[in-house]
């Protein structure tokens, strides 16, 4: 069963239709206990980084996500969500992230001239070999909307989208996942990977 | 471009003289297997009858449509606006409330973020000069629609969505002149409706400016798809999703 945390920040409801389509066994928990019943953990989140920490250490998530990833089972961020699993953000201030892996997010605006921030729409992906994007091909296109993008060591990324500059649009360490774009939005491409994330569930 | 009477998708030619499309649902259905990059679903009565746009209307096509979906129709308060978002779209649309009160942009940006917050203006073409038209009250307005979109802009708008209602529903291509003007004053995307006619009319609509382009008729009456829009796009260079 994947376990959807909301984190009381945006409309996950997105995310669900998605996994009910593509057939998925999944609940959506505000419960922190939640996370021993799942064979699969989607963090999405839209908004603010601090907020979102903050809201994940007021519900007693924080520990259990960390806990949770020692299992070696999967786990997916979507957009705030994927920049959750980072050591920080320019947009958190003090607030650390879960540090599941290493790197920051970092403000477009001060990346990007000439471009418009946030970055909304269409882009098309430059794609590494992994199993979360098995079935997506090069040049495939994915729906962002995001004014942060995250920073870290090229073995993580799984894949980049050209807006100005390479963003990190997509990371895999280990069992731990995360995709900037909304795949939830993505048409059959974001469709494929939630289809490819559950096979891994 | 989707437009609705509450319930029921509408044809419409220059936004009056109707014909009765059927469910929104199946008409969304469709369009999310023809490969379109967003959906905006407009419910032209809903500012009328002073309500907002049914919120399971919202809810049932979300739950079919994998792309962005972008809703209006009587959208007055933050409130309407949370609504829209948790039945699942991810902009809004807010157009009578806007004439109004120009301040509600600056709220529910604030609140919800530029990215979500989408000013719809209808425009008519009268005289040679352009109006904003009030759909609600059914009249033109007395208010320079250049300086009003620049208004628009300054309050925290993310998009500017441009319904040419003299060419809506006509088929008889945009108005090229009126999507240069407002591009040249803002800087915030536009998306332009009204008028497509051909598939060789999106890639004017792109040139003169718009970022964007939404079509509705060209999709029900003729047998163009909005693949086929977006092969003659890319025949002539613009960057597309295919």
């Amino acid at each position: 069963m994947i376990v959807v945390i909301d984190n009381k920040m945006g409309n996950i409801r997105s995310v669900t239709n998605a996994l009910s389509v593509l057939g998925a066994e999944y609940i959506v928990t505000q419960q922190p206990s939640d996370l021993a019943k799942a064979d699969g953990v989607i963090l999405p989140g839209v908004g603010h980084f601090q907020k979102a920490m903050f809201n994940l250490n007021q519900a007693g998530f924080t520990e259990e996500i960390v806990n949770y990833s020692k299992l070696g089972k999967p786990l997916l961020g979507i957009c705030l969500g994927m920049q959750l699993l980072f050591d920080s953000s320019e947009e958190g201030g003090s607030q650390r992230g879960l540090s599941l892996i290493e790197g920051k997010v970092l403000s477009l605006k001060k990346r990007v001239n000439n471009l418009a921030v946030p970055h909304i729409g269409w882009n098309d992906l430059k794609i590494k070999k992994s199993i979360l994007l098995g079935g997506v091909s090069d040049g495939d296109c994915a729906y962002f909307v995001h004014s942060y993008a995250v920073s870290t060591v090229e073995q993580n990324v799984i894949a980049t989208t050209d807006y100005g500059l390479d963003i990190v649009a997509a990371v895999e360490k280990g069992h731990i996942y995360g995709v900037q774009f909304h795949p939830e939005k993505s048409q059959s491409s974001g469709l494929k990977i939630l289809g490819n994330f559950i096979k891994l569930c | 471009m989707v437009l609705i009477d509450g319930f029921s998708v509408l044809k419409t030619i220059n936004f009056s003289s109707r014909r009765n499309l059927g469910s929104p649902v199946t008409v969304a259905r469709t369009y999310n297997t023809r490969n379109i990059d967003e959906l905006i679903l407009l419910d032209i009565d809903a500012s009328k009858q002073n309500r907002a746009i049914d919120k399971f209307t919202i809810m049932d096509i979300a739950t079919e449509l994998f792309m962005p979906l972008t809703v209006g129709g009587g959208i007055k308060t933050t409130k309407d606006i949370e609504m829209a978002l948790k039945m699942g779209a991810d902009k809004v649309a807010i157009n009578s409330e806007v004439l109004r009160k120009p301040s509600i942009i600056r709220e529910a940006a604030q609140e919800f973020g530029q990215q979500c917050i989408t000013v719809s203006i209808d425009i008519k073409k009268v005289s040679n000069s352009y109006k904003i038209y009030s759909h609600t009250h059914g009249l033109l307005l007395d208010l320079c629609l250049f300086d009003f979109c620049k208004q628009v802009e300054q309050l925290g708008a993310g998009e500017l969505l441009i319904n040419n209602v003299s060419q809506d529903g006509l088929m008889e291509g945009p108005d090229l002149a009126l999507i240069t003007l407002i591009t040249n004053l803002v800087t915030i995307p536009v998306i332009a409706a009204g008028g497509i006619s051909a598939p060789s009319d999106c890639t004017q609509v792109i040139e003169a400016g718009a970022l964007a382009v939404a079509a509705a008729s060209i999709f029900h009456f003729t047998s163009y798809t909005p693949n086929e829009c977006k092969e003659s796009m890319k025949a002539n260079g613009i960057s597309v999703r295919l």
